[in-house]
């Protein structure tokens, strides 16, 4: 079928994944005396798809609104393209955007509210006709376009509001939690299809979420942020792999965090001490003799076996309980100086431990990390309230 | 703390299912009873009086002369009310100043103010020497249909704006914001999101400025002069002829000119409301067209800061300065002898302080009685209890009395409690006139707040062993106390000030806004000053003020009214 796609026409553009879309420059909100968005920079890709991930209250929706003009930072410069925006109306800004809610227009039809974008931006009714049809067959809806908001599905409206966030032609597209009303089995689905399509339109995406592993499957590259702050920047595999704290190493996929002190320091290696003197030697070079600190390890690095074991790095303990999740196995093992620690190992290899069992647990000293102790403590650093 | 013995009994009574319905039928059959029928049923009674006046054909064209007065006025008032109350509305809702709250409290002023003292207010602003008129050497604006036609449009515009204001903060910002990111610019974002979404409110402020129109009386009678008459004119002039000594017209023309002029305004009152029922919400803006780069001039600099002026200017030189305008001789008052003499009941004054206390009980008694009845027909209209098409059915008739003119409705209140129970005191008769006027003021804005509440808050808390009643003392009210607050707050300003049904009602009673029309009317067998009338709307002003404020007091940021 040889017909002219308006939208995707529009959005071929340069190419290259290396010219910033979106420059945010040390920008801050505050609410009153709430400071939602503190001193935030980043710089997300052309035709990138970015993720801003964190806990509720954290001050995503600010920022994307911040982007979007709905809001004016209090400090700071925004860039969209080579323009900065600070001063420009929403609707000049060339973004298009997917509320939490949806938001569609109670008062007109599926369809009307596709072609609304291109209708105000005063485009004939022939070629606002012909980019509705492009963005419904994008979103693969093509039925109960006369139906009004509040008789479609969840996902029906999930899908009428992305098209009609396409359909306006933007080359940004912001979506604020687009997939955090839908049903678990629906949401799943979509989050691949939303990114296919701004993959295939070419467009820079900004995405928000609270859900790490929704994140993790669709993103370029992810901010974790905290309480108005971005705490770390990068591909899903650098913050998994190279979290740079305590929160990101929590928030992002799961970790086991054991508090001690060092008690020795070498070149490359130290010595660190838990509670009950068990000792570990890990690979670190931040960190001093004397300092408190909190060591992170994946529930998947432990090695986990029957009795006691003598090696480098091991600890001994008993399994308390024992969860079969499919997949995996999780593990959870009380420490002889009673910290508990999460194990996960895949169901199918290896043997398996019953509760009660006494087993030695060890790690490689590559495969975790060590932070200095938070000054707040570790339960209020890795809140996420 | 343990729950009293009597709470627990009564608890425990009203999930019996003959107590329940008990309670609720006693509400619609007083409704039936004392609100709905009796004025259909007292047009009926004098129904052949009415011949009365067809035999005469220039009663007859006076009348409908009247009449036709009343609806054009009322609908070209409501009309420029709804276009002068949205940038007044948007202003306060979206502006940024801080003077905005104070903007706000400003824009309620009108509403507080009886309207009687308002329409004295008017007159020595727009017409009377002291006036603006001292600028121009003549009366600006002489009694007549100008001067009605401002002062509907002044007493109305607070309420529509009122309203207005209310549906925007409920409104959700996002839909807005929504068209922005689509390309719209503020103008067209309005046009074709804002305002269609907030229709259903735009309607129901017409409505209500409407029906306050076609009801208003007192301040009507003394802006109105000597030849322009409305409906309410009109009753009130042949009632005066028919009471003078001795009287200028036949006790048959008398009742037939009454029944006739208030059927035809209620009927087409209720005709005009059922095609805004109809017609309203098939009636689209044109959100076909667009107009971008128009409307992107529009939306932006120059354009809204000149259209903020002009809605500034009209609020403060045409609502607020001529509302307040007889404080100036209330002030003046306060220096000579008037002040004195009024706080020491010398002369007029005795019958003033009287009237004041009789307008202010009877504001407590109609909303206590409000209170009372109202409650459980707001349940049944909020929770369809009694079906759905009953509770419908119900929810249209609550309305009926609200766009009534009020004058007709007291004139046939009086026919049909005359002619059943002939010796009913005045100040019963009074109280029925009231309540019927107030009712809906009252149910309407309860079963609103109670639809607020969801249900399965309700059902949350009967699961939980609450009893009928128990969930309504502990969920329903704590929930809509504010509201039951302003809903009284409504019910008491609309009573004192509600002067159309109390003069046609009663002969012998007279309520303050009674005595000020025949103050400014000079109905007195002694002259009464211009310093007396206007530290007589003062103290009428101040007293409603503090009685307002108190209560706002209460209310304070939780409801508005
Ligand atoms: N319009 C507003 N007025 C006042 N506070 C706000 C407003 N919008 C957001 N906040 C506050 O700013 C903080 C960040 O909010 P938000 O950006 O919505 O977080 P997130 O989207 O990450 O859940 C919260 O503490 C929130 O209460
Ligand atoms: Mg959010």
């Amino acid at each position: 079928m040889q017909q002219v796609c308006l939208i995707r026409t529009r959005h071929r553009a340069k190419g290259g994944l290396t010219v910033p879309d979106v420059r945010i420059v040390n920008v801050t909100k505050k609410f009153g005396d709430i400071v939602a968005v503190k001193n935030v920079s980043l710089h997300i890709y052309d035709k990138e798809y970015f993720s801003l991930l964190g806990p509720s209250g954290c001050g995503k929706t600010t920022l994307l609104r911040l982007i979007a003009g709905l809001i004016q930072p209090d400090e700071g410069e925004i860039y969209i393209g080579d323009r900065l925006v600070n001063d420009i109306p929403p609707e000049d800004r060339d973004i298009g955007f997917v509320f939490q809610t949806f938001a569609l227009f109670p008062h007109m039809n599926a369809w009307n509210n596709v072609i609304y974008g291109p209708k105000v931006k005063g485009f004939d009714m022939k070629k606002a006709d012909t980019i509705g049809h492009e963005v419904l067959d994008m979103v693969r809806l093509h039925e109960r376009l006369d139906a009004f908001p509040n008789e479609l599905s969840g996902g029906m409206i999930q899908r009428i509001a992305v098209a009609r966030a396409l359909a306006a032609g933007a080359k940004t597209l912001l979506l604020d939690e687009p997939l955090g009303q839908l049903d678990a089995k629906v949401r799943n689905e979509l989050r691949y299809e939303i990114r296919r399509m701004s993959k295939d339109l070419g467009l820079t995406a900004i995405h928000v979420t609270h859900d790490q592993s929704e994140a993790m499957a669709i993103s370029d590259r992810i901010a974790v942020m905290k309480k108005g702050k971005v705490l770390q920047v990068g591909t899903p595999k650098e913050l998994y792999m190279n979290p740079q704290s305590i929160f990101v190493a929590h928030f992002i996929g799961e970790s086991n965090f054991l508090e001690g002190y060092v008690v020795n320091e070498n070149t490359n290696e130290v010595s660190i001490e838990f509670r009950g003197g068990i000792r570990v030697s890990v690979t670190n070079k931040t960190v001093k003799r004397d300092d408190r600190v909190v060591l992170a390890i994946r529930p998947e690095v432990f090695i986990i076996e029957k009795g006691r074991k003598k090696s480098k790095n091991s600890m001994l303990g008993s399994v308390e309980r024992v969860t079969f999740e499919g997949t995996n196995i999780r593990y959870e093992v009380r420490l002889e100086n009673q910290d508990l620690v999460v194990i996960v190992k895949p169901s199918l290899v290896g043997e398996w431990f019953n509760t009660g069992e006494k087993v030695t647990v060890s790690f490689s000293s590559e495969k975790t990390r060590v932070f200095a102790y938070p000054d707040v403590g570790l339960r209020e650093e890795i809140a996420v309230e | 703390m343990a729950k009293p013995r009597i709470t627990e009994a009564l608890d425990k009574l009203s999930s019996k299912k003959p107590i329940k319905y008990g309670v609720y039928s006693t509400a619609v059959i007083i409704f039936f009873a004392l609100i709905l029928l009796p004025p259909i049923l007292g047009i009926i009674i004098k129904w052949n009086t009415m011949q009365q006046v067809l035999i005469k054909p220039e009663l007859m064209s006076r009348a409908l002369t009247a009449v036709a007065n009343s609806f054009t006025i009322a609908l070209f008032v409501s009309t420029i009310d709804v276009i002068a109350g949205v940038p007044m509305a948007w202003l306060i809702t979206r502006g940024k100043s801080k003077w905005l709250n104070v903007l706000d409290t400003l824009a309620d002023i009108p509403f507080v103010v009886p309207t009687a003292a308002l329409g004295y207010s008017l007159l020595l602003f727009w017409s009377e020497p002291e006036g603006i008129s001292s600028l121009f050497g003549s009366s600006l604006i002489s009694p007549g249909w100008l001067l009605v036609t401002l002062l509907h449009f002044t007493f109305s515009y607070p309420v529509v704006v009122r309203v207005i204001v209310g549906a925007l903060l409920d409104y959700k910002m996002e839909y807005e914001q929504a068209s922005r990111t689509l390309g719209a610019p503020p103008l067209a974002a309005a046009r074709t999101v804002t305002f269609p979404i907030i229709k259903p409110s735009l309607i129901a402020a017409f409505i209500l400025a409407f029906s306050r129109s076609i009801s208003e009386t007192g301040a009507t009678i003394i802006v109105a002069g000597i030849i322009f008459e409305n409906g309410p004119v009109f009753i009130q002039k042949i009632t005066d002829d028919f009471k003078a000594v001795p009287p200028r017209i036949d006790q048959f023309s008398y009742q037939g000119s009454l029944a006739f002029a208030s059927f035809v305004l209620i009927v087409i009152s209720l005709i005009i409301f059922g095609i805004i029922r109809i017609l309203g919400p098939k009636l689209k803006l044109p959100i076909k067209r667009i107009w971008p780069t128009f409307e992107r001039k529009l939306s932006y600099s120059k354009a809204t800061l000149s259209r903020d002026s002009v809605t500034l200017l009209i609020f403060f030189a045409i609502i607020l300065a001529p509302s307040l305008f007889v404080a100036l001789p209330a002030f003046e008052a306060i220096f000579t002898e008037t002040l004195p003499n009024a706080i020491l009941g010398v002369s007029i004054w005795s019958e003033y302080w009287q009237s004041l206390i009789l307008s202010y009980s009877l504001g407590a008694i109609v909303t206590v009685f409000n209170v009372i009845i109202g409650l459980p027909m707001a349940i049944i209209v909020a929770r369809r209890k009694a079906g759905t098409l009953t509770s419908t059915v119900l929810d249209l008739l609550v309305n009926v009395p609200l766009i009534v003119p009020s004058i007709a409705l007291g004139v046939s209140l009086k026919f049909f409690w005359k002619e059943t129970f002939t010796f009913i005191p005045e100040m019963l008769l009074l109280i029925f006139a009231h309540l019927a006027i107030t009712y809906p003021y009252f149910v309407r804005s309860m079963s609103a707040a109670i639809e607020r509440i969801g249900v399965d808050t309700e059902e949350a808390a009967r699961t939980l062993g609450a009893k009928p009643l128990g969930v309504f003392r502990t969920i329903i009210l704590p929930l809509t106390k504010y509201s039951i607050l302003s809903g009284a707050i409504m019910v008491f300003t609309r009573s004192v000030s509600e002067t159309g049904a109390t003069l046609a009602v009663v002969t012998t009673l007279r309520t303050a806004p009674v005595v000020i029309v025949d103050w400014v009317k000079q109905k007195l067998p002694v002259p009464v000053t211009p310093l007396e009338i206007g530290l007589g709307c003062g103290f009428l002003i101040l007293f409603s003020f503090i009685i307002l404020l108190a209560l706002r007091l209460i209310v304070r940021g939780k409801g508005r009214y």
